[in-house]
């Protein structure tokens, strides 16, 4: 694992960028992006981690013996968990544009900054 | 109207160049989703990207021809009725292996791997998954775009 | 061959789908079905107390490569919480949910919520938690905003971005422990890591998962959401969100995973104490200033959650009997007040202290269950919350921790100061002219309140008298649990779900 802290060091990065436009951003759908760009990085971080090197797609024909698969195949678990995970991220990225429609409607502007009915 | 006047009727939609493509894409784009669902359990893919390219064949027909064609077709109510049937007939599966003894047991036959019927309830579950995903991404397009749109006051 | 614990997940999942599909015939079979299956699991809850540690392996594969569901003491303590509180949540809104439109979504919302509780309770894989927290959480993002709103929408929003962030923490976390011990089941994880010599990588994930799981309960310093959100919701969510929802998805994962899969070290004890302290000295401050009714008991949800997890923290059996017994009070009090403040707003329209007041005399079922509930919270003998909370008192005192003995009194001297403030504007006093003709809620919304504050008052008289007995049957076998994760690298967890000897 130790070869591949490069890769995990730009993932890092990429889901640093996520959070600095959460935090830094007034604009509601500037913060959405910045969610769905952390949800991304933390998925390619899950594929990341069962990467190997010169490895094939583990996918059994006729012609590859079960035995070379398990050899150089990549590990195709964190695969079947990051398509769950997609799933879960699709789902809140509805819910979430549907809110900021309805917010938008109700309070006529997109600055987080001045959405603050509720208080103290 | 026949899709042949529909394209030619510039109120609607797009213009006649995207409307013409649109025309002749968007079967084949249904059958490429059908290969990738049925060919789930051999080859990547499967039940939720098959059920994606499905529902983004439908959102290029409102596209290129305006809401009201593309709800003719599929409407607000079909929508979400296929959604909970597909959602309803995955349960099912998975109480039918109740059958069996165990919950989401496995118990059709299972045949050789590598052959188009093989895996169990897996074929019938991806052909569920993709009916719910259609219709549900579809109904989320409908949902943000023909019941969005914000009403500004000079429209009220 | 027992099939009791799938069915639990199953059953108000297809019903969540089947009421959808026939409410389109009558709206009134939403309600009738939406009551059938919660019924249904408190059943089988009930049914499930008291039987041996047993597994359930899901499509006949075995663990580690399947996915199994373990029903042990603190499942089925929380499993009966759950469904009792769903219970009579549902009841209370046959009435209360009439003047909302599309009253079925809401139904089938609810019964995709609880369908998600259950799973986070039974399930031993860790990547099927976060599956079933994710299901849970975004059926309560959506009923947080059901009735469209101003306030209510923007509570739902801050809800869920930070809801999401908690989620990505947690998924974060499980890909760090996946890649340690390459396998993400939970008794898999434990006896791999239990192995290894310590690493700086479960540190770190340990760190991430405490993270995801604070903000998920609404522990002190990510506590920003609760009082938004559970002011904002309707009044049987409300008693969901506060009495059940931070419990199973906060408090319950947690324990689970960092007293049982991820081995025991000191520190994470210590954090536990930090954050619990903090949070009961900062949300009872901040609860006495407050002049709306369920924001002020909001509040004191974030107080009281710092008790449990204070608790729970300590390390000595004592304290884990403490604080599972202070999990079950709190679920069963501050549902009940949620409730009654919702009554109030169901007679009256407003839930602001300045506005109500005499309520005593004109709704005397409502004024009597708030006031049962208040005293039960406040921790006066002989309802149930002074026991509980002269357990934690006790605990941390016999274990060494004398400072933070005298700040859990403090605090429940706050406690009892800030209801008797609600009680005086709300009860008690003289009546507003514009309220002078309300009159008594409606009989579903009444028998909840009752069978609530009758279970306050009967848990609390059942261990005055039969204390040690009470103990036995409840408490003891949760806290069994999750002593045999902190001081015994949960070797009986293992055994029970791998079949063999650790």
């Amino acid at each position: 694992m130790i070869e591949y802290v490069s890769l995990y060091i730009l993932t890092m990065a990429l889901m640093g960028m996520g959070i600095y436009a959460l935090i830094a951003k007034r604009h509601i759908i500037k913060k959405i992006i910045g969610i769905v760009t952390m949800e991304y990085a933390i998925n390619l971080f899950l594929i990341l981690v069962g990467y190997r090197t010169d490895g094939i797609a583990p996918i059994q024909d006729s012609q590859i013996s079960a035995a070379e698969l398990a050899a150089r195949a990549v590990d195709p678990l964190p695969q079947a968990l990051v398509l769950t995970s997609i799933v879960i991220g699709l789902g809140t990225l509805a819910l979430m544009a549907s809110l900021a429609i309805k917010l938008y409607e109700k309070y006529k502007t997109f600055d987080m900054s001045e959405i603050n009915r509720l208080r103290g | 109207m026949s899709i042949k006047e529909l394209s030619r009727d510039d109120s609607l939609g797009m213009t006649i160049i995207v409307k013409t493509i649109a025309r002749l894409v968007i079967s084949f784009i249904i059958l490429f989703g059908c290969y990738i669902i049925l060919y789930g359990h051999i080859t990547p893919g499967g039940g939720f990207a098959g059920g994606v390219i499905i529902a983004i064949a439908y959102v290029l027909l409102m596209l290129s021809f305006g809401g009201k064609v593309a709800m003719g077709k599929f409407s607000n109510f079909w929508a979400s009725m296929w959604d909970n049937i597909g959602a309803l007939a995955f349960v099912v599966i998975g109480f039918l292996g109740l059958t069996g003894g165990y919950f989401f047991l496995n118990f059709i036959n299972h045949g050789t791997p590598g052959n188009l019927i093989s895996g169990g309830f897996i074929p019938l579950a991806n052909i569920s998954i993709a009916i719910k995903v259609g219709a549900a991404l579809y109904a989320i397009f409908i949902g943000l775009s023909v019941y969005g749109r914000i009403i500004t006051e000079e429209e009220k | 061959m027992n099939h009791a614990l799938p069915l639990l997940v199953g059953i108000p999942l297809g019903m969540a789908i089947l009421t959808l599909l026939l409410s389109k015939v009558s709206a009134r079979i939403a309600d009738f079905t939406a009551f059938i299956t919660v019924a249904v699991t408190t059943v089988i809850a009930f049914m499930l107390m008291g039987s041996p540690v047993h597994t359930y392996w899901m499509g006949n594969w075995f663990p580690p490569f399947g996915i199994v569901l373990v029903y042990d003491g603190l499942s089925g303590l929380m499993l009966l919480i759950i469904n009792l509180i769903g219970l009579l949540s549902i009841i209370y809104s046959f009435s209360y949910m009439e003047k909302y439109t599309a009253k079925p979504k809401f139904y089938s919302l609810f019964l995709l919520m609880l369908a998600g509780m259950n799973g986070v309770v039974l399930t031993g894989d860790l990547f099927n938690l976060f599956v079933f927290l994710e299901m849970a959480s975004l059926a309560s993002y959506a009923l947080v905003g059901f009735g469209v709103e101003h306030q209510e929408l923007e509570a739902s929003f801050k809800y869920l971005i930070l809801g999401t962030v908690a989620s990505t923490m947690i998924l974060l976390g499980i890909a760090l422990t996946y890649s340690m011990t390459g396998s993400v089941n939970m008794a898999d994880v434990a006896s791999t890591l239990s192995a290894m010599p310590a690493k700086t990588t479960i540190a770190f994930a340990a760190g991430v998962f405490l993270m995801g799981f604070s903000l998920k309960s609404g522990l002190v310093p990510f506590h920003a959401w609760l009082p938004d959100a559970h002011p904002s919701a309707p009044a049987p969510i409300s008693a969901m969100l506060s009495g059940v929802l931070i419990k199973a998805l906060g408090v319950y994962a947690m324990v689970r995973v960092m007293f049982n899969v991820l081995g025991a070290m000191p520190i994470y004890q210590d954090i536990m104490l930090v954050l619990g302290g903090i949070s009961m000295i900062v949300g009872v401050l901040l609860a006495v200033g407050q002049y709306d009714l369920k924001r002020q008991f909001a509040y004191h949800s974030v107080s009281q959650l710092g008790y449990i997890v204070l608790a729970l923290g300590l390390g000595t059996n004592l304290g884990m009997i403490a604080g599972i017994f202070h999990l079950i009070n709190h679920s069963l009090f501050k549902s009940l007040l949620f409730l009654t403040s919702g009554a109030f707003e169901h007679a009256t329209g407003t839930k602001s202290m300045k506005k109500l007041g005499g309520m005593g005399q004109l709704m005397p079922v409502t004024s009597t269950s708030m006031v049962i509930g208040s005293v039960s919270i406040s921790g006066i003998p002989p309802f149930n919350g002074f026991f509980s909370k002269l357990l934690i008192i006790i605990a941390c005192i016999a274990s060494g921790h004398i400072f933070l003995g005298v700040l859990a009194s403090i605090a429940s001297v706050l406690t009892l100061l800030s209801f008797t403030k609600a009680m005086r504007f709300s009860v008690f006093g003289e009546i507003p002219e514009k309220l002078a003709n309300s009159k008594e809620v409606p009989f579903p919304m009444a028998f909840s309140m009752i069978f609530l504050a009758v279970i306050c008052l009967g848990v609390g008289i059942a261990y005055l008298v039969a204390g040690p007995t009470f103990t036995d049957i409840f408490l003891q076998p949760a806290a069994d649990v999750l002593m045999d994760g902190l001081h015994n690298n949960s070797v009986n967890y293992i055994t029970t779900v791998l079949g063999i000897g650790g």
